[in-house]
């Protein structure tokens, strides 16, 4: 089901925490909502299920307006950052919780239960109680509760934060497999990028309770519209260097490198290359030190200080023969060069 | 080894300590069975005399010992469920709603349960002459259920605190209403809470003494305590042996209801953190 808020403002007290923020998530889509802390994301997945009361604005789920509607006649499902499951109650009850509230009978409950736990795949733990199972299982056994109604809406709130690392790659894709398989429209709240981009279909990034730029996980990341969008996506992140823009780009350090081919803008400039766009497999160009390797397994992340001042960030394979204190001279994608106006906008 | 000798000294230190106090009970249980000789510190034959209260009536003048039992029964767990249903309210109030003025409740609830009770006692005693209540047993089990209550109320409130808001949030999403929320997700949470408030507030209203004996002085409406006091005070000569058999037979409740629920009674001061 469609889920469209228009114009949704919300103050707490006398702050304006979001002003006039528009989110259309199409049907069966999986939308994620990333930012830094503070940045209103949180308080939009409460206004959508109901939680907080909205300043303004309007909230439809397909055609029904549910703007005034309250949290329990929403049929949202939600899944909290510590999965808030009924410490008291078996994994079943907590499961058929939802729909002992609408009253169906013990049977209707009892297969509608096992319906959703082979869904999450939890079959074998229906009598334990939450504090037996693992943070994974606990995951699992909240979004079945949150599914058993059929809701309109998934909301999901920073569901991975409390995993540890194998299992959050793991449930990274059950929820996904989870979310195509039953076409629910859904919201991830997360501020980890990852998160963001290898599950949802588009991203709603953030900041200071605006979407500065929504667009699909491959958009967002080769097409950022500003500045802070560049430095919030990417891991490890992109370096940016202030420069002249004439016939060719001056860095402030005095280097210089081609004019990259679309480039209009002239002028002072923030250049922003990512770490891949930088290396001796782009040819020679920018002289500097190795400051710092950084071995990550597969990859190694090396750090160059450019004579003359600014740091900048390479990617490159492991085992390269690279130490710390090399003097390099490596070249530059400059077609890939994101460049931005000192206000941080893209040019 | 020094861990054992520390608390080899640490034993010897209690012990001389809870000497005075250990001797003292095991007098009361030695007093109460045998008839001692004079000026002598071993006991002599026993004689079980001194329990006669509990068959027959000690004087004319006095209500059976099973009579005053039963009232003081009633009164304390009367006032252990109010004091603990009106808490479990209030403290979930106190707790979760954004009531006006809550920081201000809050700092009175601190200063009525400092609050002496003696001081408010003639007041009360003119609220119950006026509310026909004096000399009724529910007259002091509403007013020590009320002198209870602030204490109760804050240490629910301290329980329900723990409670993660989630879970009512969760419960809410699930389609139920604040209410049941409360009653099915939220007060399960606070059970080790409520169980030591019941038990607490029972043996507090089963050692009231100065309540019973000003706002309920008949014959009708006596406790334990108000029991004891009369057999002691009005005697010419006073039956030491017969006061300690009593004593005895007031104190074992407490002390059945103390190895019991040990383990509950702890929770309270353990903040009710446990997972």
């Amino acid at each position: 089901m469609e889920l469209r808020l228009e114009k949704f403002t919300k103050r707490f007290g006398d702050t304006t925490v979001i002003k006039d923020m528009d989110l259309t998530v199409g049907s069966g889509e999986m939308i994620a909502l990333l930012g830094p802390s503070g940045c209103g994301k949180s308080t939009t997945l409460f206004a959508v299920c109901g939680i907080h009361k909205m300043n303004g604005g309007t909230l439809h789920f397909g055609d029904r307006d549910v703007t005034t509607v309250p949290a329990q006649e929403r049929s949202v499902g939600v899944v909290f950052q510590n999965y808030a499951l009924y410490p008291h109650m078996t994994v079943e009850q907590n499961i058929g919780f939802p729909l002992k509230i609408q009253k169906l009978g013990k049977a209707a409950i009892r297969k509608e239960v096992e319906r959703l736990s082979e869904l999450v795949q939890i079959g074998e733990l229906l009598d334990r109680r939450p504090a037996q199972l693992s943070g994974g299982q606990q995951q699992r056994v909240a979004l079945a509760r949150a599914m058993i109604r059929k809701p309109d809406v998934l909301l999901l709130d920073e569901p991975l934060a409390n995993l540890d690392a194998k299992l959050r790659l793991e449930m990274r894709s059950e929820i996904r497999r989870i979310q195509r398989e039953t076409g629910i429209t859904a919201i991830l709240v997360t501020h980890d990028q990852v998160e963001a981009m290898s599950m949802c279909d588009r991203i709603a990034l953030m900041k200071d309770g605006k979407i500065v730029q929504l667009d699909t996980p491959e958009q967002m990341y080769s097409n950022p519209r500003s500045q802070f969008v560049a430095g919030f996506l990417g891991n490890p992140p992109i370096s940016f260097l202030p420069a002249t823009a004439g016939a060719e780009v001056v860095l402030a350090n005095g280097q210089s490198i081609a004019r990259p081919r679309d480039l209009q803008a002239s002028g002072d400039l923030i250049l922003g290359i990512r770490p891949e766009h930088f290396g001796p497999q782009h040819g020679e160009g920018l002289q500097g030190e190795v400051i710092f390797v950084e071995p990550q397994g597969r990859e190694e992340l090396i750090d160059v200080r450019l004579d003359g001042g600014g740091d900048i960030r390479s990617i490159l394979s492991a085992g390269a023969p690279i130490r710390q204190g090399d003097r390099v001279n490596w070249g530059v994608a400059t077609d890939s060069i994101l460049a931005f106006a000192p206000n941080g906008v893209r040019v | 080894m020094t861990a054992n000798s520390r608390i080899w000294h640490l034993v010897l230190i209690l012990a001389i300590f809870s000497a005075p106090l250990v001797i003292m009970y095991v007098y009361q249980v030695i007093d109460s069975i045998a008839q001692p000789d004079p000026g002598s510190l071993v006991p002599g034959a026993i004689d079980l005399s001194n329990w006669r209260f509990l068959w027959e009536r000690i004087d004319t003048g006095r209500p059976s010992i099973w009579v005053v039992t039963f009232n003081t029964f009633l009164f304390a767990s009367t006032t252990a469920f109010l004091v603990t249903s009106l808490s479990a309210t209030a403290g979930y109030a106190l707790s979760r709603l954004n009531m006006p003025g809550r920081p201000y409740f809050l700092g009175g609830l601190i200063i009525l349960h400092a609050f002496p009770t003696i001081t408010l006692i003639i007041a009360i005693f003119i609220i119950l002459q006026f509310l026909g209540l004096f000399d009724t047993l529910l007259g002091i089990i509403l007013v020590k259920a009320a002198l209870e209550l602030p204490f109760g109320v804050w240490i629910l409130k301290g329980f329900y605190d723990t409670v993660p808001w989630e879970i009512e949030m969760a419960g809410v999403q699930d389609g139920a209403s604040r209410l049941r929320v409360w009653w099915e997700l939220v007060l399960p949470q606070v059970k080790p809470g409520l169980f030591a408030l019941l038990i607490i507030s029972f043996l507090s209203g089963w050692s009231e003494f100065v309540l019973p004996l000003v706002l309920a002085p008949g014959s009708s409406t006596q406790v334990l305590a108000t029991f004891m006091n009369a057999v002691i005070q009005d005697d010419a000569t006073a039956d030491f042996g017969l006061f300690k058999a009593i004593g005895m037979f007031y104190s074992i409740p407490v002390i059945v209801i103390y190895l019991v629920f040990q383990k509950q009674l702890m929770n309270i001061y353990g903040g009710g953190t446990k997972g």
